[in-house]
């Protein structure tokens, strides 16, 4: 019984996760598949930045460098160790990670403006050493012939593959999100993002929580960025340039941040919108640049910023009684 | 000194003029608003096209050129205050941060639009009007437009430092960056105050734009990217907030970069900047002066 009232409990994600997972076979245009890869990707992306900009309210404006980094470890290590797909990607997250690490520690004494400077600077020199590193990252030739993934033997080819491979990968990151947000870990973010000084009072460590903010941040992009490299197949510098993060940006302008629909939604909304309205595809970053301004002058938080949102029926929540008995009743859900 | 060094230190003193310049835009405007703009780089890059049209269409003159520019970018400047900081006073800093990083979308493509995507040139026969020769000072070659870069720029450093120090309108402007409330309190129209630091820094970057583009002879829309940015390394590098410091950084820089490629690092020549920029910001986050105040230029 509690396993069916579980399940009606979660029944408006399941229901979502069954949308998106039913209704693509159907597709009979490929084209139509990419862009839903596409916004998969963008959607990783939003998230890792939102986990940043949302919750514990550190501005990176060069965020497309931890993609890069993603795309380039992980490219690296299929073709120069030959390692296998899952191994790349985990390893492509890593190294994303480590360099989150490696710009968090020193940076994340400063504040404010300054944090958000390095994030550029460190953009800039990624994108420029990629650019000119010939025999490491072949220049602006990018590398070229990286080879798909493969799970468990078989090897992912068509776009309908590629499109169940990413929607796990964002649930994927969803989930792990929501845990992480729900638990001491985001409680404390939020807390950082709220009144730094009142968080510090309380026995936040600030600094440490911000590093691993960072850190994981920068690891999630990583693995956007592996995707990215395995389902193109072939990458180069301009892929990764500072207007990339700009539009990270604006798609957290746009769907909101501070919570795990808004920056899904505004992935969404601006590959859609570029794709839908054929004409704008010249117009393509008119609409990101004006996103941008018109959002944070009619609406700062974005659509569906600035509060939280419960996709679950706590009407048929198993036990209650027992979240009760921990004393969080007050606490946001999501 | 062999001459050729010499030549090089001026090339790296005219290229880092024009970082200076850019910076020193970047430091007015930080200085008195405490916010960053990222649009700075697009004025310069819309002072460069009216500069090239005035020159290509009007009259091959490098006063006109640099008047006409002076006054687009004031305006635009003044457009760019209102949009993401006058009507986001109370708003957080990131907000109108993401608009200056809008707006700066907007007119790199709004100029792509216009002018198009590929490189533009002053023909020839023009450039030759405007004085493109070299003269020779004790077998050091030097370009009249070198000259021109240079005499400018300290020109209008001059009429930075004495707008600023001997002003009525600099000492208002030192006292916003000081205290803004205070200054309110004392009658200053504060909102008034920004728009002018706003229009004389953007007027800076798009004199910057007119030099460079006749300098190097080349007009494109993404002129101001990189160029924008690097100013704005030189801009933190020098303290943010001290006028001296980001000439200082700016000359540096240009140097550093031109003497780079001397000496077979000209692949990386662009990342010296960033990589001065974090080490500033890591190691001495006041810049290379111990963040002196802009209010405090005059050594008091």
């Amino acid at each position: 019984m509690s396993f069916v009232k579980s399940v009606l409990a979660h029944s408006p994600v399941l229901l979502i996760i069954a949308i998106f997972a039913g209704v693509p076979p159907f597709f009979t245009n490929m084209y139509h598949l990419q862009v839903l890869v596409f916004i998969g990707i963008y959607a990783i992306l939003a998230l890792s930045l939102n986990l940043l900009n949302g919750y514990v309210g550190l501005l990176s404006i060069g965020h497309a460098a931890f993609y890069a980094i993603g795309a380039y470890a992980s490219a690296k290590l299929s073709i120069e160790l030959g390692l296998p797909w899952v191994l790349a990607l985990a390893g492509a997250g890593a190294v994303s990670g480590l360099f989150g690490y490696l710009i968090a520690k020193p940076t994340l004494r400063l504040s404010g403006i300054y944090l958000t400077l390095v994030t550029l600077g460190f953009n800039m020199i990624l994108f420029l050493v990629l650019q000119n590193w010939m025999s490491f990252t072949n220049g602006p030739l990018g590398i070229m012939d990286i080879p798909p993934p493969s799970l468990f033997g078989c090897v992912v080819s068509s776009r309908l593959q590629y499109y169940y491979l990413i929607l796990a990968l964002v649930l994927a990151t969803v989930f792990s999100m929501h845990r992480l947000m729900t638990c001491r870990f985001g409680r404390a973010l939020t807390a950082i993002r709220e009144n730094e000084l009142a968080a510090e009072a309380t026995g936040v460590n600030t600094t440490r929580y911000k590093v691993q903010a960072f850190v994981l941040s920068a690891f999630y992009a990583g693995i956007a960025g592996s995707f990215y490299a395995h389902f193109v197949k072939y990458i180069s510098p301009d892929s990764f340039t500072i207007n990339e993060s700009f539009i990270l940006l604006a798609m957290l302008a746009f769907g909101g941040q501070g919570n795990l629909i808004g920056p899904v939604v505004g992935a969404a909304a601006l590959i859609l919108i570029p794709e839908i309205f054929r004409p704008l595809q010249e117009y393509r970053m008119f609409v990101y640049g004006g996103v941008l301004i018109v959002m944070m002058l009619v609406r700062r938080q974005g659509l569906l910023g600035g509060r939280s949102f419960r996709l679950r029926l706590t009407r048929f929540d198993p036990a209650p009684a027992g979240v009760y008995a921990r004393g969080d009743k007050f606490l946001p859900e999501g | 000194m062999p001459s050729f060094l010499l030549e090089q230190f001026i090339n790296g003193l005219t290229q880092g003029s024009v970082y200076a310049l850019l910076a020193l835009g970047f430091t007015l405007i930080f200085g008195t608003l405490r916010m960053v703009t990222f649009a700075h780089g697009e004025v310069y890059m819309i002072g460069a096209y009216v500069g090239f049209e005035i020159i290509r269409l009007l009259h091959p003159s490098f006063p006109l050129a640099l008047a006409a520019a002076l006054a687009a970018t004031a305006l635009l400047g003044i457009v760019v205050e209102l949009l993401a900081f006058h009507f986001l006073r109370n708003a957080p800093h990131a907000t109108s941060l993401l608009v200056t990083i809008g707006i700066s979308i907007l007119l790199v493509n709004l100029a792509q639009k216009i002018w198009g995507p590929e490189t533009q040139a002053i023909p020839f026969g023009t450039l030759d009007r405007l004085g493109d020769f070299e003269i020779e000072i004790a077998g050091v070659y030097i370009t009249f437009l070198q000259i021109a870069v240079l005499g400018v720029t300290v020109l209008l450093m001059l009429a930075l430092y004495f707008v600023i120090n001997r002003t009525r309108l600099g000492m208002v402007i030192r006292a916003t960056a000081q205290d803004y409330e205070a200054a309110y309190a004392m009658g200053v129209n504060v909102n008034v105050i920004y728009m002018a630091a706003f229009a004389m820094g953007s007027m800076l970057g798009g004199v910057a734009g007119v030099l460079v583009g006749v300098y190097y002879n080349m007009f494109y829309p993404t002129m101001g990217g990189l160029y924008g940015l690097k100013a704005f390394s030189a801009s933190v590098v020098g303290g943010l907030t001290s006028l001296p410091g980001a000439v200082v950084a700016g000359l540096l820089i240009g140097l550093v970069e031109t003497f780079s490629v001397e000496f077979g690092a000209s692949n990386f020549r662009h990342v010296f900047s960033f990589v001065f920029m974090i080490l500033i910001l890591l190691l001495r986050p006041g810049g290379l002066f111990g963040g002196k105040e802009m209010a405090h230029t005059r050594g008091d």
